[in-house]
């Protein structure tokens, strides 16, 4: 089966200076892509070229089989929602979310149909007569991703569209944002610097690093077996393990080290609890073994108590799970 | 405290009075024309002139014209260059102070020269063309207002992003500047277009030098021939000023409001 959305050997410079390094990536319809990386990793730009608001300098785009790289933004039939939300502000939220199909010459009864199904689908039924000013940055954003979808795009471009929100309001907006995805089917391409929120909705993840892609997988595989130094360290916590013990460039996940022997565990080490944090399911320990900070993730248990600062303690791991950093 | 109150008074009666007094001077003047006692003949006398109506009416006509074409000059140059030529915009800001700079007088010579009866492009050579030529010539005079009034309605929306949305829902260029950025900078386009209507009504040099029936040379010619009525005129003219400038703010508050921008 040939792939839906085909990125190849995409290069973007802006003067001199080279954001996106020939990229090249290829993935299924129905989908759930994120690009991940810090700011100024080139995602964004990659995004902003799928839609056609940036001229590759090299490099191909094409999505179900069709080269998209030489046409403008309107005729590349896609949908994108926006950080700062974008909904024109001359118009009702009915008429935000109206406005693709009637450019693209839906009948007027048709286009209500398609509004209302649209705010049944993000929970807001009802509030076609309403003005985007008259609305909470959640109620915003979820309205403009009803204007994104609401044509049947081929493709749905997600720009960061969760970054303005409060975190309460962020979590419970990707969940909606999956489920709605999940249930349309759509293919998606999700732009975020946040590991978190990668993970937690994404089918695949591509992570980038300076113009560059470091590692392509499923969040498992990213997280589990991060392809290099930068990946391991962007992604989730990590411990730097002791040389002396382990070896240069050794590191292991805080939720991998247990304060108990397991029956794969074949390692101790012992040290000095340095800081105790609570998190509530979680409790969070540091731990100074000679000299050499480790962050040890444990669950809240209603019995146990968890230990207290300055006692020492051992630490029980698995030789299987340390990870190796590459360059 | 009560001192500098007194002070703050003291300027602000000094102040109203400047404004206030050579007004009110005037409309008592205006209304002396019976011998002996106050009454409404000068305005009467103006309004039963049919000259007052005709260059009136000629005057409007041209003002609405002149505000139309300046719309269709203003938005789109002022939107390409904030959004694709942001590097040109000092020297906009330059070519649309020009007019404040250079006198009517000059422009007016420069395009009978130029487009006079004998030249290549004899635009006075007819009614047609002469009415043209002065709406151009509007459109210029006003440009420092309108060029001002379009760029400050332009500042407050994200002009960027919402072409990019718009853009990536299927519309083209035209449709993007007629359904979404024209109705959010509507108030400011009006407050622009309320000014050119000020200035239109009001223009003398122009409209003279190129001998059209205008509301300017009107007023002027009155003034040289009658008495009270140029007072009465004086004063019908202000309260139109001031209606187009009530407009202004009448209109301000139906501003669209621009989004929150988070919760």
């Amino acid at each position: 089966m040939a792939a839906f959305l085909e990125v190849s050997n995409l290069v973007k410079s802006f003067g001199t200076n080279t954001v996106v390094k020939g990229v090249n990536f290829a993935f299924e319809k129905g989908e759930f892509i994120s690009l991940l990386g810090p700011s100024g990793c080139g995602k964004t730009t990659i995004l902003r070229m799928i839609a056609g608001f940036e001229r590759p300098t090299s490099g191909a785009i094409r999505v179900d089989g069709e080269d998209l790289t030489h046409l403008k933004p309107n005729q590349r039939k896609l949908g994108m929602v926006f950080q700062a939300y974008a909904l024109f502000p001359n118009l009702t939220v009915g008429e935000n979310i109206a406005f693709g199909l009637k450019i693209a010459g839906m009948p007027a009864e048709q286009r209500r149909a398609r509004v209302e199904e649209m705010l049944k689908l993000i929970g807001l039924p009802g509030f076609e007569k309403r003005y985007p000013y008259e609305m909470s940055g959640g109620q915003q954003q979820r309205v403009a991703l009803a204007r994104a979808i609401a044509p049947k795009p081929r493709l749905l471009l997600l720009d960061e569209p969760l970054s303005a929100l409060d975190a309460k309001i962020r979590v419970s907006l990707r969940e909606e944002i999956r489920a709605i995805q999940q249930d349309l089917g759509i293919t998606t391409v999700f732009v975020t610097h946040d590991q978190e929120e990668a993970m937690s909705i994404s089918d695949r993840i591509v992570v980038m690093n300076a113009g560059n892609i470091d590692q392509m997988g499923s969040p498992h595989e990213i997280y589990n077996r991060p392809a290099t130094r930068f990946v391991a360290t962007f992604v989730g916590q990590l411990n730097t393990l002791p040389e002396t013990t382990f070896g240069p460039s050794r590191a292991i996940r805080p939720e991998l080290i247990s304060l108990a022997p397991r029956p794969e565990t074949d390692t101790t080490l012992t040290g000095t609890v340095s800081d105790v944090g609570f998190l509530g399911s979680v409790v969070r320990l540091r731990v100074d073994v000679a000299g050499t900070p480790i962050n040890i993730d444990t669950f809240n248990g209603n019995n146990a108590t968890p230990p207290q600062r300055g006692d020492a303690i051992t630490l029980h791991l698995a030789a299987k799970d340390v990870l190796t950093l590459g360059a | 405290m009560k001192s500098d109150k007194f002070w703050a008074w003291l300027v602000f009666i000094l102040g109203g009075a400047y404004f206030i007094v050579p007004l009110a001077a005037t409309f008592e003047f205006s209304l002396r024309m019976r011998r002996g006692e106050y009454s409404f003949d000068a305005y009467a006398s103006v309004f039963a002139d049919p000259y007052f109506a005709s260059s009136f009416t000629y005057s409007v006509v041209v003002g609405l014209f002149t505000i139309i074409v300046g719309i269709l000059v203003v938005v789109p140059a002022v939107y390409f260059v904030r959004l694709r030529m942001p590097w040109l915009k000092p020297i906009m800001e330059f070519i649309t102070l020009l007019p404040l700079v250079i006198p009517a007088l000059v422009l007016v010579y420069g395009y009978i020269r130029l487009y006079g009866s004998s030249s290549m492009i004899p635009f006075t050579g007819s009614v047609l063309g002469t009415d043209i030529l002065l709406t151009c010539a509007y459109v210029t005079l006003a440009l420092p207002y309108m060029y001002r009034a379009v760029d400050n309605g332009m500042r407050t929306i994200d002009i960027g992003t919402l072409t990019e949305a718009a853009q990536i829902a299927g519309a083209n260029q035209l449709q993007i500047i007629g359904q979404i950025i024209l109705p959010n900078i509507l108030v400011a386009i009006l407050s622009g277009a309320f000014l050119t209507f000020a200035i239109v009504i009001g223009e003398f040099t122009i409209a003279s030098l190129l001998n059209r029936p205008a509301f300017g040379p009107y007023l002027v010619g009155i003034g040289t021939n009658r008495a009270y009525e140029p007072a009465a005129l004086a004063i019908i003219s202000f309260i139109i000023t001031w209606g187009a400038m009530g407009m202004i703010n009448v209109l301000g508050r139906f501003a669209p409001r621009t989004s929150a921008r988070t919760d």
